[in-house]
């Protein structure tokens, strides 16, 4: 177990279902790998406190907030982040229900939202509006688009009878 | 961040053998506090020993019919699981009343029962706070204290513990589980977290060699009633200003049977006060009983000059809260309203 200080770690994360390898300092969260190394830039840096949620992805199916995670602990973990999920011409259904009810403005807040809803809907505790937002109260909008945003996952999560069935 | 030592701990011995040889390491859970913290460097750990290997994830039953929690069960896998749910919902309210969904994934039980206060005043390093650096003082007594203790503080810290899970862990009567150079050890809840008194640096009553195997919930309590009643600024992803947590049973005649009652946010630990129980044992389950056992509660209460409305706010949470329990209408943590 012993360790020379501030040696630089080895990580290997799938990332989008593909693998990804590097060197960092046991301080780099999993939010900087993904975009200083990776430049996986959709997955949105806020507060990097845990306060806002911008940094949400899926780690190994559970959405978590990537700011506070040290990428050394979590090494060989599978990692979704927004630039995995839809295309630009096969929308993921949460991407076109997010377009469909206006639940964006300057977007920033969106790849969070959305990964935090696929953990939602895959939960499946959240029935009813009021579940619903408090199942997103993680993700802060500047915006204010919550309105949207319920209306979107509303739809969704009414039209996805088995929560398998997303990505 | 100042720059640390990484090592992964293959075992608990050698878990607590590194905390021995390294006094100022820091245990590495879920990361969600501790993180935090070493980006503010309020926590300046020189190592960091990363438990996640370790074999602390199970939830198991007790031979004496209560649950067993293993310490990095994330909370999240805590609100949801089936025995927790059914047995011991306060648990499961009053985790799903704390932080976000994200965090909850993350968080795990013993950094949880381990996290800091959230005193502005500890988090920001360019001001003194005895918690921080000891003997340096207290800016929140004379400065900002809406958020900071009414009970149990000291001349040298009015800090609150900031935990949900812990007022639950409270009211049910949970043990903590430690393993240390010379052993296992089981702390009652009640004597785990501390009273800042002279020494407001110390949270708890772990020994910095201790690691915490997980905690144990007593034998379930039939036919119990219960609520977690939350109050904060804004409906959800925010500490508590005040919460209470109701752990009661009734007899057949209407009596109280059983009565441990926490208040959370207004303590450096989760407040408790058995004398003020006992009286309610074997009395009707009345409003009047209800706001009696309240205003024993808060008797020792003493305001800060910005938080005198927490006095009164949590005698009358509490007094809700044990309403909603004794009409199992326990606090819905989804439809806020209060009822
Ligand atoms: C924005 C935000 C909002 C929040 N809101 C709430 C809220 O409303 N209610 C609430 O209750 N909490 C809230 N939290 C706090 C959250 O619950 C804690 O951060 C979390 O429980 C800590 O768990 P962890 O596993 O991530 O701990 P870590 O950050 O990994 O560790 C925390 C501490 O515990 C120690 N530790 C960990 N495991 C062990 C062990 N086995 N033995 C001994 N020591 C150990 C670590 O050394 C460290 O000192 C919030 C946090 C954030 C960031
Ligand atoms: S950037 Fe991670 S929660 Fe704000
Ligand atoms: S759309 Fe701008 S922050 Fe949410």
């Amino acid at each position: 177990m012993a360790a020379a200080p501030n040696t630089a770690h080895r990580v290997a994360y799938t990332i989008n279902g593909v693998i990804r390898v590097a060197t960092v300092e046991p301080g780099v969260t999993l939010l900087d790998l993904l975009r200083e190394e990776f430049d996986l830039t959709g997955t949105k840096k806020g507060c990097d406190h845990g306060q806002c949620g911008a940094c949400t992805v899926l780690m190994n199916g559970h959405r978590i907030n990537s700011c506070l995670v040290l990428a050394v602990s979590r090494s060989g973990s599978v990692v979704t982040t927004i630039e995995g999920i839809g295309t630009s011409d096969g929308l993921h259904p949460l991407q076109e229900a997010f377009v469909k009810h206006d639940a964006l403005q300057c977007g920033y807040c969106t790849p969070g939202q959305i990964c935090s809803a696929i953990g939602l809907i895959s939960e499946g505790t959240a029935k009813t509006r009021d579940e619903i937002r408090e199942g997103m109260s993680g993700n802060l909008c500047r915006c204010g688009a919550y309105t949207g945003i319920v209306d979107a996952i509303e739809e969704v999560m009414a039209a996805v009878s088995d929560a398998e069935s997303l990505p | 961040m100042k720059r640390f030592t990484y090592v992964r701990a293959v075992s608990i011995d050698q878990a607590i053998e590194s905390l021995s040889v390294h006094p100022d390491a820091k245990l590495l859970a879920g990361g969600t506090n501790l993180v935090d913290l070493m980006k503010y460097d309020v926590a300046t750990p020189t190592t960091i020993i990363d438990i996640n290997d370790l074999p602390l994830r199970e939830i198991s039953e007790t031979a004496d019919g209560g649950l067993r929690i293993g310490a990095l069960v994330t909370n999240s896998d805590v609100a949801v699981h089936p025995s927790v749910a059914r047995h011991y919902p306060l648990l499961a309210s009053a985790i799903l009343a704390g932080a976000s969904a994200q965090l909850r994934n993350a968080a795990t039980v013993a950094g949880n029962l381990m996290q800091r206060t959230r005193c502005s005043y500890f988090y920001d390093v360019l001001t003194p706070c005895n918690k921080r650096a000891p003997g340096s003082g207290c800016p929140a007594r004379p400065g900002l204290n809406r958020n900071h203790a009414i009970l149990g503080a000291s001349e040298l810290c009015v800090a609150t513990h900031p935990s949900d899970m812990c007022v639950a862990l409270a009211a049910i009567g949970a043990t903590i589980i430690v393993q240390g150079p010379n052993g296992l050890r089981a702390i009652p809840l009640a004597d785990f977290h501390r009273l800042p008194g002279d020494a407001p640096e110390k949270d708890t009553t772990l020994f910095g060699n201790e690691v915490i195997l997980g905690i144990e919930l007593p034998p379930v309590l039939e036919h119990h009633r219960y609520s977690y009643l939350k109050i904060r600024d804004r409906l959800s992803y925010a500490f508590a200003i005040v919460s209470a947590a109701v752990w009661l049973t009734i007899d057949d005649e209407a009596a109280i049977s059983t009565a441990q009652i926490a208040l959370g946010g207004v303590a450096h630990k989760p407040w408790r006060n058995t004398a003020a129980e006992a009286l309610l044992i074997g009395r009707p389950a009345s409003r009047v009983n209800f706001e009696q056992f309240a205003s024993m509660l808060l008797s020792g209460a003493v305001a800060l000059s910005e938080n005198d409305f927490k006095i009164d706010l949590a005698r009358r949470t509490v007094v809700r809260a044990l309403e909603q329990a004794a009409s199992r209408t326990p606090q819905s943590q989804s439809d806020k309203r209060i009822h």
